[in-house]
């Protein structure tokens, strides 16, 4: 059920920026604990700093009833970036990348970057090597690592002049010490290499872990020309707090692992997106539905957090398994082109698009969106009514009933049982809905919607996960469970978590079919509120870990 | 014909389809194929009726947890060592190479291994649809002993295993899988091209492979279900395909016993409110009641896809609120006979409903 946000305890009085860097335009917003002060949205620019400087600066100076604000009152900056993804859709600036899989004498019936497509590998080279090495679903050596085989590996990378390795290993998401020992190799080998490690980022699949890997490696080079192009920003607005940046899952990342995996920012944008409009309208359990000119994404809130895609997502054309909020895009948006034929109406999903202010008819155009739709049938203003006075009635009863068919629909395909939950609505097409939608509670459309996702960035807490094979017969589940519990919150804390601010978010059982011995794979997730410096002043300071 | 590389991701499609819910994500088995067949080139689907008396058939299968499988991935030296140790057991090598299990990714197993060997793979199977257990298979119910079998790992540890019935075979088969690392190949049910044309399914690669292609084709025009009943009326044995309902997913319950994965699914009707679907599942569907009334039963395929896509959506991955068509398949005449229900009838999934053909049931309003 629905239930209040907790504020962050004791963070009431603690001012806080969250920048959203998106590929058109940079919001920053500024926040007071729970409460936003003033926001700006600037123009994002090719070189990403000037935007934020422009954004961060306005704020800073509107400052909300206190005024103008000092840098020096900022106690962190919080920034998401859809940044990384572009560049890796686009295939641009991307490395070369080693590729070092632990698995042998497994898994060589599938070797690594079979499934990529072509212009990828062209992008980022052929430079393969598989070794012994790994373990058994249990944590259990399947075979012990062949060191000299990584270490003859790491030199050829480095003949080969590469500055970027991604190293995955068999079942390394239960058990990552060779993983790490193959890293310890490469840096006395090749130092100048950037090694990228699976079981940091993916779960357990190694076609999927080892993908995101590569992808992440790819952009090692640049992530850390883009952390320095943040951080310049705020040196040169005069913020000296540290800043974050929020990842897949909406907990945070420090700047220096954003710089070795950017990767996991990939998903942040629409994380930050329904967590933002969740804050706004209090809620932490709710559907949240963004409705744009094309189509309407639709989420699921749960604690606050969007629900995670049980099915491996495809990233530019390559599949990977790590975590990504589970949203479902249907064709249905203000500038969605409708259609009547005989008796029947569809809506989409087709769109005008962007030319929803030119060529529909409230606009002066001659195409029929949805947008005009609910302009005819009263609820919505927007362009001139009487363009669409003469439309014959039955059709825009039935193009009503049609939207919010549509809307329905995916509402329900997103819910998890019959149960009538909350709805957050927002985006520039939100207008479109005004009847009651069954399964749904409640409507609510928060202010400041413009900037959920800049705000979503700004509360961002620090996380954990844990996603492993545990034995019920030796530990019992309650014991599995406390001690998968107990490693996702010594992560959260190494995240900078508060200790006592921690909190499961999510558990996961799935039981190991031909396993005996009651072998269960469970993933546990805890967050906790960031450990702040207080801004200068306060006696009660907290060191960031 | 031969199996090429562009034929992959329709045959792994159509494989998904013939797994009836199980039989496992044929991603991986697909990413094989692709792999052996540019190292070693395309592999011929031999017609089950060219293969020669007394030619040597070998079977190859992998055996074991889904979630070990997605890590230890396959490797073709396994399902070599456990098909090269029963021709030296037996003093014979294979000619030709057949498929256990047509659906899931056990149907594209034999394609890599045939590319790997440069030998044909038989077009059929001996289950027609996928199954849960070695012992339910067409050729284990004609009367090919299913022992010696070999079962191999990575680590080029083998054990031959005779025994005098399948069921056993699949017992004593299960726990050695666990013990050699909850994944491991198998090879199985050796017999001559004879045996093979006397109890094989026929031609259910080449199916598998026109059902993928029939919901490719059909996605372009718009119509992917509408597109592949079409072309299973086409085909010999699974022309009584019906579209037994079509709704969206309101229920979802599974449990995890004896390394099965037991369930039962409930859809509603998206326009006629109140009629009910149930499917009962152990990793494939078993059973399909319509508001209380069986209108499919296995041995019968009953097959859960997507309405739109008509992509096959495993018992896994069944989750609330997805929209889905049920579409019931006439199973091979091989796998109704009463020597075959008793095997993999409702009986041995203890059902308590008699098995009734689908065509039968459709028939009755």
């Amino acid at each position: 059920m629905a239930q209040g946000y907790e504020a962050p305890a004791g963070d009431s009085s603690v001012l806080r920026i969250g920048v959203d860097v998106g590929g058109t335009n940079t919001d920053a917003v500024l926040m007071d604990g729970r409460r936003l002060i003033t926001f700006h949205k600037h123009p994002t620019t090719p070189n990403v700093s000037a935007g934020i400087v422009g954004a961060i600066r306005a704020i800073l100076r509107a400052g909300g009833t206190g005024g103008e604000r000092s840098p020096a009152s900022i106690a962190a900056v919080m920034i998401g970036t859809t940044h990384f993804t572009n560049a890796f859709v686009e295939r641009r600036n991307l490395s070369r990348v080693g590729v070092l899989r632990i698995a042998l004498p497994a898994a060589r019936g599938v070797p690594p970057l079979t499934d990529w497509p072509r212009d990828f590998v062209t992008a980022i080279g052929h430079d393969v090597h598989c070794v012994r090495g790994g373990y058994h679903y249990d944590g259990r050596i399947n075979s012990p690592l062949d060191e000299q085989a990584v270490a003859q590996a790491a030199r050829q990378m480095k003949a080969r002049g590469l500055n970027c390795a991604a190293v995955c290993g068999l079942f390394s998401p239960v058990n990552a010490e060779m993983e790490e020992r193959a890293a310890q190799i490469i840096a006395q080998e090749a130092p100048q290499i950037a090694v990228t490690l699976s079981s940091r980022i993916g779960r357990i699949g190694i076609i999927e872990r080892e993908n995101a890997a590569i992808m992440n490696a790819s952009l090692v080079g640049m992530a850390r020309e883009v952390v320095e192009a943040f951080a310049s920003a705020l040196r040169a607005l005069g913020i000296e707090a540290p800043f974050f940046i929020s990842q897949n899952d909406g907990t945070l990342m420090s700047a220096e692992r954003v710089a070795q995996y950017p990767v996991l920012t990939f998903a942040s944008g629409p994380t930050n997106s329904m967590r933002g409009a969740a804050y706004l309208s209090g809620l932490s359990d709710a559907l949240v539905a963004d409705i744009g000119g094309t189509t309407t994404d639709i989420g699921m809130l749960v604690g606050g957090f969007p629900r995670e895609s049980a099915i491996s997502a495809d990233v530019g054309g390559v599949r990977t398994n790590f975590r990504m909020p589970d949203l479902l895009s249907i064709g249905l948006g203000g500038g969605s082109l409708v259609h009547a034929q005989a008796q029947t109406v569809r809506v989409g999903p087709r769109s005008l698009g962007y030319r929803l202010a030119q060529e529909s008819r409230v606009f002066g155009g001659d195409s029929l969106t949805a947008s005009d739709i609910a302009v005819a049938a009263g609820y919505a203003r927007m362009g001139d009514a009487a363009r669409v006075a003469g439309l014959d009635p039955a059709l825009v009863q039935a193009g009503v009933a049609e939207i919010h068919r549509l809307f329905a629909e995916g509402l329900d395909r997103m819910k998890t049982s019959a149960a009538a939950i909350p709805l957050v609505l927002v985006g520039g097409g939100a207008v479109l809905i005004h009847r009651d939608i069954p399964g749904v509670s409640e409507v609510i459309v928060p202010e400041a919607a413009g900037v959920a996702n800049a705000i979503g960035a700004s509360i961002a807490q620090a996380g954990g996960e844990v996603d492993r094979v545990y034995s019920y017969q030796q530990l019992g589940r309650e014991g599995a469970i406390a001690a998968a519990t107990q490693e996702a919150q010594r992560v959260a804390m190494a995240a900078g978590a508060i200790a006592d601010s921690l909190k499961v978010v999510e558990m996961e059982e799935l039981p190991l079919a031909y396993v005996p011995g009651g072998a269960v794979r469970l993933r546990v997730k805890v967050t906790g509120d960031l450990a702040l410096a207080r801004p200068q002043g306060t006696a009660t300071a907290e060191v960031s870990a | 014909m031969k199996i090429e590389s562009a034929m992959l991701e329709d045959f792994a499609r159509g494989a998904a389809f013939l797994g009836t819910g199980g039989g496992g994500d044929p991603y991986i088995g697909r990413l094989c194929c692709a792999h052996a067949i540019e190292m070693h080139g395309a592999p011929e689907l031999l017609p089950l009726e060219a293969l020669a008396d007394d030619a040597k058939v070998f079977s190859v299968a992998g055996m074991g947890a889904p979630t070990v499988l997605v890590e230890k991935l396959f490797s073709l030296e396994e399902a070599h060592l456990a098909v090269s140790k029963l021709e030296r057991f037996l003093g014979r090598r294979a000619d030709a190479i057949i498929a256990a299990e047509c659906g899931g990714i056990n149907a594209t197993l034999p394609v890599a291994y045939a590319a790997m060997r440069g030998l044909p793979v038989v077009d059929a199977d001996g289950m027609g649809r996928a199954f849960p257990s070695i012992q339910m298979a067409s050729f284990n119910v004609y009367g090919v002993a299913c022992t010696p079998m070999v079962i191999a790992n990575e680590h080029g540890e083998s054990v031959i295993i005779e025994t005098g019935s399948a069921i056993a075979a699949e017992q004593i088969g299960r726990s050695l899988v666990v013990h050699m690392g909850a994944s491991a190949m198998l090879s199985c049910y050796p017999m001559t091209g004879a045996e093979a044309k006397r109890t094989a399914v026929a031609a259910t690669q080449s199916v598998a492979y026109g059902i993928g292609r029939a919901i490719a084709t059909g996605r372009g025009v718009g119509q992917p279900v509408a597109a592949l009943l079409a072309y299973l009326r086409t085909t010999a044995y699974y022309r009584h395909a019906h579209l037994l309902f079509e709704g969206k997913i309101v229920d979802v319950e599974r449990e995890t016993t004896r390394g099965w994965v037991l369930g039962r699914c409930v859809l509603e009707a998206l326009e006629d409110r109140g009629a009910r679907l149930e499917i009962r599942f152990q990793n494939e569907n078993l059973c399909a009641l319509r508001d209380g009334r069986v209108i499919a039963i296995v041995p019968d395929l009953i097959v859960v896809i997507d309405r739109e896509t008509a992509e096959p959506i495993t018992t896994e991955t069944l989750r609330y609120g997805q929209r889905v068509s049920v579409l019931g398949v006439s199973a091979p005449p091989a796998m109704r006979t009463r020597e075959a229900l008793a095997v993999f009838g409702p009986q041995a999934f203890r059902l308590d409903h008699p098995f009734v053909p689908i065509e039968t049931l459709a028939a009755t309003p």
